[in-house]
């Protein structure tokens, strides 16, 4: 093969999926009118953005690390449930709310501040206790992080209680936004913008600044890293800690999305983060973005086109790509 | 003679044999020793677990790789007989052709599931299941037209099962022998002569190559074994196993739902049990069962009590009432799994 069509390939290979996605995107036009179609896609653009939140932390720390933290999705809980604490009429924001949009959207970041400091601490001793020890097996890691899952889960309903607590958005949250006579969620506008934003905000972490930098390096080698004197350890608690108050940040929003907490409201969205996870590639963050772009986008389509397929569809999506690329859309380099 | 039933596969301690025994005679006597609709129904769950959660030990402790989608096929089959009871009517040949339908539609899915995911690697495995479970679990409670939704389905078993069956006019040791001894006593020896095709298994030349893998998948792919194979072959076979004892189950309940056979709660039972009872052996399997279920059947009557008992106290009695039981069983697995990843038939065979 020449050099020419040897660039050519790697071309194809690196933005077929891209390709996709856009297929994905702009397909279901055919079908749908572009005013229902716009609608559709902005949901399912919010919908993949928070979950994106929860699974970038999740394949991070497997790609760096190696381990799969089945209870990542105890830390969704956990930041849905101390949203419903927040950002009730009577919690510690209550003064911020129902005043502006401004004021809101304040008090739900600092919601999600708060929740993310929470999960970030619970995540510490997480390592502490649970995942530092089983390091390098496989086996025991999974068997170990669905025992923390159970516990963690125990824990929420004694703290909680067992019962759903409802948590209506904040008063200007509610309602749509008119473009034309097309009606758009504001909530959905105001999760894709905070997706947006830490998506970017993770990408220039990752590619921008020495950390990120080692970060990357150890995905890819951790072995050298660690040759070149670096404390591999060290740096993976921090992505560990980072993770989890992720994944509490994406509990808060998707609580709000869903109005209603319930105890498996993370174990159930933590299917849609593995298929996510798994589309995109382990350890891959830009695979995991449109990995959950992908879900969203499918789920709300489909949803609308075909609902009794809906069901089925992200699994559907997972099969085909994994019959096309069996290690994920963008795969992290190290086997 | 013994050996040659148990596969040679001894149970290596004294305590262990002993304990076998006595719940081999307990499920054997169950409804003379222990009369009564409860401890019958008891007797009869453990005899389907035993057989669910050994067929799980050899995936997970044999071979090495976690599936979760184990509940899955166990829905599988009690879905497959109690749709083809539903639809020919209450005969056995209905029974039979669920159950084979219910069989093979399992070990097609464990197939395709594991020729996907094996491929890449055995993690890969462990999330797929569990999103594929998921999928299968949103689908039974989704087509209610086949499956009867989230309520489930009853259906007429064949007579021979049912109450208004007598097999012996008179009383056998102050028992009527109804249909519903005949079904304890149908599901009592399939169960045990599924566990002693299981321990052939686990002791025949496929079973070995199966704990090579599950120590080094790498050298047991170099000593000439083709290890995605030997896991698909295992997880099929494991499927086929489950599917029958969702076989028995729906024969035993009259009844298959999706919190009764598919939910995620059965499926973190099954993990308890082969990690508390002991991976990697089947023996394991019996006592984490027993265990655990006269456990959640009568340790949650003493927890209801003792947390009755401490109101007033703050956190406490909210720590132990009753529903809390999983909490302590939580922690009770992640110790074992650190300090005794044997578990119990590990610790009593060191001494």
């Amino acid at each position: 093969m020449t050099a020419r069509a040897l660039k050519t390939a790697g071309m194809v290979e690196r933005h077929a999926p891209l390709a996709m996605a856009g297929l994905i995107l702009f397909l279901p036009l055919i079908l749908i009118d572009p005013g229902t179609w716009l609608v559709l896609a902005i949901a399912g653009l919010a919908m993949g953005m928070m979950i994106f939140l929860m699974a970038s932390g999740l394949t991070l720390v497997f790609g760096l690390m190696d381990v799969l933290n089945f209870a990542h999705g105890a830390f969704v809980a956990v930041g849905a449930y101390l949203a419903t604490g927040l950002l009730s009429p009577g919690g510690p924001f209550a003064g911020l709310m129902g005043v502006s949009l401004l004021g809101d959207v304040g008090a739900m970041l600092l919601a999600i501040l708060v929740a993310c400091a929470a999960a970030g601490v619970l995540g510490l001793v997480f390592e502490r206790v649970i995942v530092r020890r089983v390091y390098g097996a496989h086996l025991r890691q999974i068997l170990i992080t669905v025992g923390g899952l159970i516990v963690a889960e125990q824990l929420i309903t004694v703290i909680w209680g067992a019962d759903p607590i409802p948590l209506p958005k904040p008063e200007t949250l509610r309602g749509s936004i008119f473009i034309g006579d097309i009606a758009v969620e504001r909530y959905r506008l105001v999760a894709c913008a905070l997706g947006l934003v830490a998506y970017l905000g993770m990408h220039f972490a990752l590619n921008r600044t020495r950390i990120g930098l080692l970060v990357r390096a150890g995905v890819e080698n951790r072995e050298m890293v660690e040759a070149l004197g670096y404390r591999v350890r060290r740096l993976f608690v921090g992505v560990f800690v980072a993770g989890t108050a992720l994944a509490a940040a994406g509990g808060v929003m998707w609580a709000l999305y869903q109005e209603i907490v319930t105890v498996h409201i993370g174990a159930d969205v933590m299917i849609l983060v593995f298929i996510v996870v798994i589309i995109g590639g382990l350890g891959s963050v830009g695979g995991c973005f449109l990995g959950a772009l992908l879900v969203g986008l499918t789920a709300n389509f489909m949803g609308y086109l075909a609902p009794t397929l809906a069901l089925g569809s992200n699994i559907l999506l997972m099969v085909a790509v994994l019959l096309w690329r069996p290690r994920g859309l963008y795969p992290a380099t190290k086997n | 003679m013994l050996n040659w039933i148990i596969s040679g596969d001894r149970p290596r301690s004294r305590i262990l044999a002993a304990v076998l025994i006595i719940i081999l005679l307990g499920l054997l006597l169950a409804p003379f020793v222990f009369p009564g609709t409860r401890s019958l129904a008891v007797a009869a769950r453990i005899c389907v677990l035993i057989v669910l959660v050994a067929s799980y030990d050899i995936l997970l402790g044999y071979t090495g790789i976690v599936s979760f989608a184990h509940t899955m096929f166990f829905g599988i089959g009690a879905y497959g007989v109690a749709i083809a009871l539903n639809a020919l009517g209450p005969s056995w040949g209905a029974v039979g052709l669920g159950t084979v339908a219910g069989v093979a539609v399992s070990i097609a899915a464990a197939a395709v599931i594991g020729l996907l995911s094996l491929r890449v690697r055995a993690i890969f495995f462990s999330m797929i299941t569990l999103a594929v479970a998921s999928f299968f679990l949103i689908l039974a409670s989704q087509l209610s037209f086949i499956t009867g939704g989230e309520d489930g389905m009853s259906f007429r078993v064949p007579r021979m099962l049912t109450p208004a069956f007598k097999l012996f006019e008179d009383e056998i040791f102050g028992q009527r022998f109804n249909g519903r001894l005949v079904a304890y006593y149908l599901v009592f020896i399939s169960s045990l002569v599924l566990f002693l095709f299981m321990l052939r298994v686990v002791n025949s030349p496929f079973g070995r190559v199966l704990q090579a893998i599950r120590e080094n998948d790498f050298r047991a792919e170099a000593l000439g074994n083709r290890v995605v194979l030997y896991r698909t072959a295992a997880s099929c076979l494991v499927a086929a196993l489950a599917a029958l004892a969702g076989v028995l189950n729906a024969l035993w309940l009259r009844y298959t739902g999706p919190d009764a056979t598919l939910s995620f709660a059965i499926m973190l039972d099954i993990l308890l049990m082969v990690v508390i009872g002991g991976m990697g052996t089947l023996y394991g399997a019996v006592i984490g069962v027993v265990i655990l279920s006269l456990a959640q059947f009568y340790l949650q009557d003493l927890m209801g009590a003792a947390s009755s008992a401490l109101a007033g106290i703050p956190v406490l009695p909210e720590l132990i009432a009753a529903d809390r039981w999983m909490l302590w069983l939580g922690i009770l697995f992640v110790l074992s799994v650190y300090f005794f990843p044997t578990g119990i038939v590990g610790k009593l065979r060191e001494r």
